[in-house]
């Protein structure tokens, strides 16, 4: 076709041509479409992006149609300076409540406070903790604390109850104020003001009254309060009843003392000797070289006989009778000056002879310590008495119960309770921080804060301070105790902050020296947490140092001037107690978890086991093997009975507990039982025992020996117990003990080596094998137990507890055999049968002796655990640790059958999240309890297999430390909870391929020593040490009955 | 050829023809369900309903419900499950090894004992997945399979690993062996069906065999391949499930007798169940002719003689652990004899030891009502020996202080019960639906074993 001469043209710009148009038409898309930045850099949307925002368009709608689960994690909008989110901070405080006292280094996790560990500042409790003060954590996040004030059960605000409390304050004649013991001075300061403004009275009591001991103080010496002890200096230590390693004064601090006097090596051979006469088998007695069960009624009479023996009588008929009596005066006599003698007893005229004793033996001045006054008792049980009276007659206008309970746990608080109900006091006010049993027959609740959030300072021994501060804000709108009594009284300064540094900078800043500035000085004190006047003010941990300076501190004045008509009182005594074989004596006693009963709505405390008893979660009456026999009680396994109590008119039923060691003749019960306005956990767990407690002539007598009635009730009871066997079968792979006298002699006194026989002759058991072993190329960790300083205080377990998010089961699962502690200390009776004899072997002695074996996973280096999980759930580190992969775990258990120490736990159940464990486990099935959990260790799942990991998370995080910091860890930088807690030094857990580390020079000086392992002829080579028990007894002594 | 003395005992009695044996066995096929058969049924489907709450509730809140404990991780799960293994090594003992061994009267009970074999294996297999932690997980993870976890992989050090293959082969080789022996009888009974349903589904199970010469040949030949293959494993078996104790260090599991004493154990149980299996079904389907007392005494003869296998067993083991030396070992077994638990001790051995004893007497071991009563006992006597061996072991090890005591709880029963509900639910549709006598290999031995055949010669 020939060209077409037509045009055709689609408008006129392409007919004229003009070259703007050319330039266009060769463009396939006009300028005005955004397609030429497709690329992206002209930077308006491109259809990328337009397809990027479709995309996700439809992604973002049909994510919001799901429902999100609300995560109540809200971040840091303005991050505080100090909180790094994963880094723990510590803050030095004061755990004081009823008089016990122990310095703490809280940790505290993104603003909250998970663990309490000890503070090794403190001259007084060195760095130990005890199960209370561990556990007190828990209590800070305890869903049963009040959230604010209530007016008549109402909730109110402060305004409101301030405005009615002024009202009935202002009108009201005869004020009182209750309280336990304080230590506080600047409390006390508040409440002298708050008195004085209203003219009131304070009253002083305690649950369990130490008011003989003070009172014989003030007698003889002139000085009403308790003294120092120094159990670190006595060479021979004899306590009639006082369980002081469990529950009398100054637990921590004793158990640090005593400890020290325990201690065994190449350089030590000796030991201090301890005799202890009791009733029941305490934690203490448990713990003491020679032990003799007596009566109640015997104790005065002992006593007396005692102080005859000491000043050169024969004591007369008394001291043939009871066992030990004559040579504990021998050793006693021996020792002048290095001795100790204590009683627990609240009878004045015993306590006077006591004094006598130690001071007869010239112990004051060396071993107690007068000049230098402890208030860990204060309670006036005469005062208390009155008080009670006067209320019951109605001559009591207003009281305050500042945070203490006296309707529980007084004697005389049911008494106090009924009046109480019956409004014999116009204006009644608690200041408890929960609705316990007083404050719910309170008109006003004025909720305090938790000793975690409160600023405090304290004085537990005199000149020696320390200090409280908080660690979170307040939860809730409660406000601290002394705050309220300030702005009642109406006073200039109500925040109580700035009146405890006001008293502060006028009271102690001029007793030091070194600083100059007093915010410098205060956050001295603030950071070390104690202060003593006259002692410098450190800030680096130096322990050579510190215990220098303990020596300085220790340097007890001249002996105090004894004055009191000792042969009187022991007339006296003899004519108060007379034993009537017939008669059954009652010893009411407190537990070293539960104490008084006011942490009671703790479960790590209720779950605890006794370390005696090893029973959880409620309380019970120990009764001796012989009685038992006459009743025809029974105990097997879980399975007990219960009895009626009868004691003058008040009769309860009660489980009972088969108690070897129980003086025949005799009952005990414990406190702290029995609660009915405590919380979920401590509801109704028990019997209330306060009631048994008699007081004669205003006292308080905890022992009674009259009027007690037993009989059998013939009713089966559970009684849920962690141990079921008493004794060891003679298993000497396990337990491995001797005397002084032949540890002297030989180094390897009571150790048994094992040997196996092979075709070569007989042979060690480490030296075969079919593995190959590992390499420990960087660490390998370790620990040694001592079982000599075990105390069995069972600080450790709730450590453990804490650190490690284990859960709490509560009583039926215990009965069903299934607590998760990870460490559990086991105890063990002595049993009079020969080896061989099984059947015998299982029935412990009469007074048998006893030995705590803390047992927890051993990390063997052939761990039979790892070589049967078919999942390679739990395997071995390159640093010796026995590991858990939780969530490779399968759960078939065949690790738990295999292993020979028993100690790894299965989660038989969801413990968390789980409305079954809601009342028991609450600290991993309420939002409030969960703030306690450790964000480092998971919260285990069902189905799966836990135990021991040595705190790995520590471990992991020391070391991380060490290496940002590029060096290597030092020793004693990273450390169990266990062995942080124990405050008896009893475990020492390091670094066995560091050279300098104290688990090494331990293990090198214990190596043909004490230092064993247990179960060694299976060949699992553990990674768990422990050191003989040794008992100061002479050799010519045999083990009696 | 095989040739049997006229003085041999006839295998097949009442002089049944050929066409009987397939009138006989096909007609409790085809005809309909009897009352008692539905009742039977019922009851089964009713013990599995109550198990399977029981099975429910273990898996929703956890193996809490049982009343396993930190000391004693295996209680009831792990004997159920030993016992049920057990329990399944009779039929494959009697169709391979004694195929093997060309015991010809192996035939009128093969069928029915194979069947209990592979329920029991089900059984049994039930319990090393209910009695793990976890077992949405476990039941997987415990495979050797590629993935992604991080290349994780199994121990093969471990003895439960060594369960997983040993049992899964030996439930797949049995059912294998099983299934190749009835496909011939299904062709019987397709060849004889009437309803549509009928002919498709026997059809289908039939594999189209035809019954030509070629067929029985290779049918024979696959028979003894797989009978060559599955006699190790019915030796493997327990061996393997044995090793799970001894390969521990727990006293009373430690122990190197424990394989051929676990064989031994289970074939002893095993036949107890066949036979208690047997004598009902040969009386509810008058299968007197074909199930004779010659049948019932030979198994008994076994039943004696792996019985006092396992009787010096126990007493090898007494000796052994007072003889090693070790404390620990002595103690295990002085506490199982006379512990807290001696009373499941004294039934093991009087059910285990003493009563098969009995059978010395000919009298007893051809009394039906007998055997009837001791198969039963012979199995109280095997469960309570695994519960010795499992629970008295580990209730009191080494360290004192964790000693303690196992009580089951209404769910290890619930959850035991479940695996009866099974296996009879199984063993009844089996009897029902399926031949429960080897028509064809009962046919072969109607020439030279047959009381007919034996009185015409």
């Amino acid at each position: 076709m020939k060209d077409n001469q037509k045009r055709y043209w689609k408008g006129l710009e392409q007919l004229s041509n003009d070259p703007e148009f050319v330039k266009n038409s060769e463009k396939e898309f006009p300028d005005y479409l955004p397609i030429n930045s497709n690329s992206g850099e002209g930077g308006g949307p491109s259809r990328r992006d337009f397809l990027k925002m479709m995309g996700f368009g439809i992604a973002a709608a049909s994510l919001a149609a799901c429902e999100a689960p609300v995560r109540k994690a809200i971040p840091y909008l303005n991050k505080p300076v100090d909180v790094d989110p994963s880094i723990p901070n510590y803050y030095a405080s004061t755990y004081a409540s009823e008089g016990n006292y122990c310095s703490i280094v809280v940790k505290t996790r993104e603003g909250r406070p998970i663990k309490i560990e000890g503070n090794r500042f403190s001259t007084i409790t060195e760095g130990g903790t005890g199960p209370q003060v561990e556990a007190s954590v828990l209590s800070l996040y305890d869903s049963a604390r009040l959230r604010q004030p209530k007016v008549k059960g109402e909730d109110a605000d402060w305004a409101s109850l301030d405005r009615e409390v002024l009202n009935g304050l202002r009108g009201a004649r005869n004020l009182k104020i209750v309280s336990n013991t304080i230590l506080s001075p600047s409390t006390k300061a508040v409440i002298n003001e708050f008195t004085s403004r209203f003219g009131g009275e304070h009253i002083v009591y305690d649950s369990y009254s130490s008011y003989a001991l003070i009172e014989a103080h003030r007698e003889n010496f002139g000085q009403p309060a308790v003294p120092s002890y120094r159990f670190n200096r006595a060479n021979v230590i004899v306590s009639f009843g006082a369980d002081f390693l469990g529950n009398w004064l100054s637990t921590v601090e004793i158990n640090k003392q005593y400890s020290k006097t325990r201690k065994l090596g190449p350089e030590k051979k000796t030991m201090s000797r301890h005799y202890q006469f009791e009733s029941v088998l305490s934690m203490t007695g448990s713990n003491a070289d020679y032990r003799s069960p007596i009566r109640p009624s015997q104790e005065g009479a002992a006593i007396a006989a005692l102080y005859q023996l000491v000043s050169g009588g024969n004591g007369g008929a008394i001291a043939q009778e009871i066992p030990y009596l004559q040579k504990a005066a021998k050793d006693l006599l021996a020792n002048r000056g290095q001795s100790l003698v204590v009683s627990g007893s609240n009878d004045i005229a015993v306590q006077r002879i006591v004094n006598a004793i130690n001071s007869t033996l010239g112990n004051y001045g060396t071993t107690i310590d007068i000049n230098q006054p402890a208030y860990y008792r204060q309670g006036n049980d005469r005062r208390m008495a009155q008080f009670v009276s006067d209320v019951q007659a109605g001559n009591v206008g207003a009281v305050v119960f500042l945070d203490c309970n006296p309707v529980y746990d007084y004697a005389g608080g049911l008494a106090l309770g009924q009046a109480l109900e019956g409004n014999k006091v116009k204006v009644k006010i608690s200041m408890s921080d929960r609705m316990d049993e007083t404050a719910a027959l309170c008109d006003y609740v004025a909720p305090g804060h938790h000793y975690l959030e409160s600023w405090n300072d304290y004085e537990p021994k005199q000149n020696m301070f320390s200090l409280a501060q908080p660690a979170i804000r307040p939860i809730f709108q409660t406000r601290q105790v002394e705050e309220s009594l300030l702005s009642w009284s109406g006073a200039a300064e109500t925040n109580y902050f700035n009146y405890l540094q006001n008293r502060w900078r006028t009271d102690l800043f001029g007793q030091q020296q070194e600083i100059t500035d007093f915010q410098q000085f205060w956050d001295t004190v603030l950071y070390t947490g104690v202060f003593v006047p006259g002692r410098p003010l450190n800030l680096e941990p130096n322990m050579d140092q510190l215990e220098n300076t303990a020596q300085t501190v220790d340097q007890t004045g001249a002996a105090p001037v004894f004055t009191g008509n000792t042969n009187g009182d022991i007339r006296q005594v003899q004519q108060t107690y007379k034993t009537d074989p017939e008669q059954v004596e009652l010893v009411i006693y407190s537990k070293v978890g539960i104490g008084s009963g006011k942490q009671a709505n703790n479960p790590w405390l209720q779950e605890m086991p006794d370390p005696v008893t090893k029973v959880t979660w409620e309380n019970y009456m120990t009764i001796s093997m012989a009685m038992a026999k006459e009743f025809g009680l029974e105990m097997n396994e879980g399975k007990s009975a219960m009895v009626n109590l009868t004691v003058g008119d008040t009769t309860m039923e009660v489980p009972v507990v088969i108690q070897p060691g129980q003086a025949n003749g005799t009952v005990g019960v414990s406190l702290g039982y029995g609660r009915w306005v405590a919380g979920k956990v401590a509801d109704n767990r028990g019997f209330n025992a306060y009631p048994f407690i008699r007081i004669v002539d205003g006292v308080c007598q905890y022992n009674v020996i009259s009027g007690v009635k037993v009989e059998n009730a013939n009713k089966a009871y559970r009684i849920a117990r962690t141990q079921t066997h008493e004794t060891f079968m003679g298993r000497q792979t396990v337990i491995q003990d001797s005397t002084l006298a032949e540890y002297q002699e030989n180094a390897k006194a009571g150790r048994f080596e094992p040997v196996i026989a092979t075709a070569d002759g007989p042979k060690d058991p480490e030296t075969l094998s079919l593995w190959d072993g590992h390499l420990y190329p960087n660490h390998h960790w370790g620990m040694v137990i001592d079982m000599n300083s075990c105390t069995g205080c069972s600080a450790c377990v709730v450590a453990c507890h804490i650190e490690n998010n284990v859960p709490v089961v509560g009583k039926d699962e215990v009965l069903n055999r299934r607590e998760m502690h990870w460490l559990r200390i086991d105890r063990y009776y002595s049993s009079n049968a020969e080896v061989g004899d099984y059947a015998g072997l299982e029935e412990a002695s009469e007074n048998p002796e006893v030995t705590f074996q803390p047992m927890l996973c051993q990390h063997c280096n052939n761990a039979p655990c790892e070589t049967v999980c078919p999942v390679v759930a739990t395997t071995h580190s390159s640093e010796g640790v026995n590991q858990m992969t939780y969530n490779r775990c399968i759960g078939t258990r065949y690790c738990a059958n295999n292993c020979p120490y028993k100690v790894r736990r299965f989660n038989w159940f969801k413990y968390h999240d789980n409305k079954d464990f809601a009342d028991t486990n609450t600290q991993m099935n309420d939002d409030l309890g969960k703030m306690v959990l450790n964000p480092d260790v998971t919260v285990r799942a069902r189905g799966v297999m836990e135990k021991c990991s040595f705190c790995v998370q520590r471990i992991q995080g020391g070391k991380l430390q060490a290496k940002r910091e590029g060096r290597r860890p030092v020793d004693g930088e990273i450390i169990t909870a266990c062995a942080s807690s124990c405050p008896t030094d009893a475990i020492v857990f390091g670094d066995m391929n560091d050279n300098d580390s104290r688990v090494v020079k331990l293990l090198k000086a214990e190596a043909n020593g004490r230092a064993y392992k247990v179960l060694k002829e299976i060949g699992t080579r553990p990674n768990v040490f422990y050191l003989t028990k040794i008992r100061n007894k002479d050799s010519e002594e045999e083990v009696t009955a | 050829m095989q040739i049997s003395a006229p003085v041999r005992e006839p295998l097949v009695t009442d002089g049944k023809t050929i066409k009987d044996v397939t009138q006989d066995i096909s007609v409790r096929v085809e005809s309909k369900p009897t009352p008692l058969w539905m009742l039977a049924l019922a009851i089964s489907l009713a013990l599995l309903g109550i198990g399977t709450y029981a099975v429910f509730r273990t898996l929703w809140d956890g193996i809490g419900m049982w009343g396993n404990n930190k000391t004693i991780g295996w209680a009831w799960d792990i004997t159920n499950f030993v016992w049920w293994v057990g329990i399944g090594h009779a039929g494959t003992l009697i169709s391979a090894v004694l195929l093997l061994f060309r015991q010809k009267w192996r035939t009128s009970i093969n069928r029915a004992a194979e069947a209990m074999t592979i329920f029991a294996v089900i059984c049994a297999l039930q319990f090393p997945v209910l009695h793990m932690g976890r077992p949405w997980l476990g039941a997987y993870w415990a495979l050797p399979f590629p993935n992604t976890f991080g290349s994780l992989w199994v121990n093969f050090n471990s003895p439960l690993l060594w369960d997983v293959f040993a049992i899964s082969t030996y439930f797949s080789v049995s059912l294998v062996f099983w299934y190749i022996g009835l496909i011939p009888d299904f062709a019987t009974i397709r060849n004889r069906a009437t309803g549509p349903i009928a002919k498709a589904v026997y059809g289908a199970l039939s594999l189209g065999w035809d019954g030509a010469a070629k067929t029985w040949q290779r049918y024979e030949t696959v028979s003894l391949i797989l009978a060559g293959l599955a006699t190790p494993l019915v030796l493997s078996v327990h061996t393997i499930v044995s090793f799970d104790f001894a390969t521990s260090v727990i006293p009373g599991w430690h122990t190197t007798i424990f394989p051929p004493y676990f064989v031994a154990g289970a074939i002893f149980s095993g036949f107890a169940m066949v036979l208690t299996l047997m004598i009902i079904t040969r009386k509810v389907y008058g299968l007197e002719s074909y199930i004779t007392i010659t049948h019932i005494e030979l198994m008994n003869i076994i039943i004696m003689v792996t019985g006092s296998i396992v009787g010096v067993a126990y007493i090898t083991e007494l000796f052994v652990a007072w003889y090693s030396g070790v404390e620990y070992e002595q103690y295990a077994f002085l506490n199982r004899a006379t512990g807290p638990y001696w009373w499941a001790y004294a039934t093991m051995m009087t059910c285990n030891v003493i009563s098969p004893q009995m059978f010395w007497f000919k009298g007893l071991r051809t009394n039906i009502a007998f055997t009837f009563v001791l198969s039963i006992v012979v199995n109280i006597g095997m469960w309570f020996e695994r519960f010795v061996i499992i629970v008295t072991s580990l209730h009191r090890d080494y360290i004192p202080s964790s000693w303690a005591m196992f009580s089951p709880t209404l769910y290890d029963l619930g959850v035991y019960m479940f695996t009866f509900g099974l296996f009879f639910t199984l063993f009844f549709l089996f009897a029902k639906f399926f031949p429960v006598i080897n028509m064809a290999e009962v046919k072969s031995v109607l020439k030279s074993s047959s009381a007919t055949e034996q009185i015409k010669r």
